[in-house]
């Protein structure tokens, strides 16, 4: 590897650092855009103790949900956790902790982390559970909660197709959190399904610029369905 | 006779007008979709970074990169857009979406709404509820005006924890169209063949009743 080549040969190299008790944060919605081949390297490493910010936790044998087997996960925080009986067993054993983080204030989190910004002010949550203890202040006569930025030892994001510097283009709604992850990882690792030479892409057509990007491997998907719903042909 | 859940779908469409930039839930909001006037154009947003939300693929068109807030499948229109949800909840907080649809376990007459979580039984999440909530100006909740058990879920005061504090002005039930204002229900229109006692009755949190309260129109 040399200048600005990111790529990396293997999952395993490409966590390199990875160490119990760390946070990561990971892109993804549902099944939909998450980083499959990493997650499967944290479940063979055998990590432990981590603290994962994403959106959700998989399912029971997919996704972040197959951390879950083997207890690797400390806390989660997510604004929606649905799918997964062995999520739901283990936060009510208190082996596993929770912190429900609304959405936009999650995507928020990451995005203001990723930009150098601590904290910022939302409405989201006000006179709610999720502005219990935080800091109020009014704005034009409306009340707004202090939320603060999230940053993750590593960020691990999947692309669809990436150059070999790193910029990243996503495909369709498998894009999700990716990009706001990607800005707030201290190392971030993308796995993409397509790996081109710089120049291939268009520049203007990039949604996430390579100097957020630290690894990058080129992966094999499953990418599983998790509502197959369909219409019958007119 | 109650609204079914196609009916009370039909109502909320009624709230459309051409151009919107639209939200709809999961559940009988979802069903609104189906209601869209011949000749409108609304885009659908799906928080997960979706503007111009289609109908359900076909078999041939499923794509597992391509779903909604609900994980579903879907399609995306002509002149759709994808982003990332950092820009999807920009849209939503920045008060950019003309009308969010949601459903409701509770809501009270200071037009506190309770939507995502019943203490001790299910442990899901507020998913984007509370960004939308707390985004949108225009917000229609729709939901039975009692639960199962036949109690009322129009209250005054919401039991359960709250997804938003002071931000629903309109709610459609199956039994009736309500505002709410000065800490009332506000009574505007009743579902078809329902009779105002029965809707008073149903109604815990007080209820403002005028004159008279025309039918529906669906």
């Amino acid at each position: 590897m040399a200048g600005f080549d990111k790529v990396i040969e293997s999952p395993a190299a490409a966590l390199d650092g990875l160490q119990d008790g760390m946070t990561l944060i990971a892109g993804g919605f549902g099944l939909c855009g998450i980083p499959e081949n990493l997650i499967a390297e944290i479940k063979r490493r055998g990590t432990r103790d981590l603290t994962i910010v994403s959106n959700n936790c998989g399912v029971d044998d997919f996704g972040l949900g197959i951390l879950l087997q083997d207890r690797q996960v400390k806390k989660m925080v997510s604004s929606y956790v649905g799918e997964n009986k062995l999520f739901e067993e283990q936060l009510l054993d208190g082996t596993l902790e929770l912190e429900l983080t609304p959405q936009g204030t999650l995507a928020e989190k990451m995005r203001a982390g990723g930009a150098g910004i601590p904290a910022f002010y939302t409405a989201t949550g006000y006179g709610t559970l999720v502005g219990e203890g935080k800091d109020v202040r009014q704005f034009n006569g409306r009340n707004y909660i202090l939320e603060e930025s999230i940053t993750g030892d590593f960020a691990l994001v999947k692309a669809w197709k990436a150059d070999r510097y790193g910029n990243l283009i996503f495909r369709h709604t498998a894009q999700n959190f990716n990009p706001p992850a990607a800005t707030a990882g201290r190392i971030t690792v993308a796995e993409v399904e397509i790996l081109v030479e710089p120049g291939d892409l268009d520049p203007a057509q990039i949604h996430t610029p390579g100097i957020y990007i630290d690894r990058l491997i080129q992966g094999t998907f499953e990418k599983r369905i998790e509502q197959r719903t369909t219409r019958t042909a007119a | 006779m109650a609204l079914s859940r196609e009916q009370l779908a039909q109502r909320v469409a009624r709230e459309l007008r051409d151009g919107y930039y639209v939200n709809l839930g999961i559940g009988i909001p979802t069903l609104v979709a189906n209601y869209i006037p011949a000749g409108m154009q609304v885009m659908l947003q799906s928080e997960n970074g979706l503007l111009g939300m289609g109908p359900f693929p076909t078999e041939d068109e499923v794509d597992a990169d391509l779903i909604n807030a609900g994980k579903q499948t879907v399609t995306a229109v002509t002149g759709a857009s994808i982003f990332s949800s950092a820009e999807s909840f920009a849209m939503i907080r920045g008060g950019h979406i003309d009308l969010t649809v949601l459903g409701a376990f509770e809501v009270d007459v200071q037009g506190n709404i309770a939507s995502y979580m019943i203490p001790g039984k299910l442990i899901k999440g507020m998913g984007g509820a509370m960004d939308l909530v707390a985004g949108a100006e225009n917000i229609i909740v729709t939901m039975t005006h009692a639960s199962r058990s036949g109690e009322s879920k129009l209250l005054p005061q919401c039991t359960l924890p709250l997804t938003g504090a002071a931000c629903i002005k309109r709610v459609v039930t199956d039994l009736a169209y309500l505002e709410i204002a000065d800490g009332k229900f506000w009574l505007k229109e009743r579902a078809p063949g329902v009779e105002v006692a029965e809707i008073a009755h149903q109604t815990a949190g007080e209820l403002v009743v005028p004159k008279t309260v025309p039918e529906m129109q669906l």
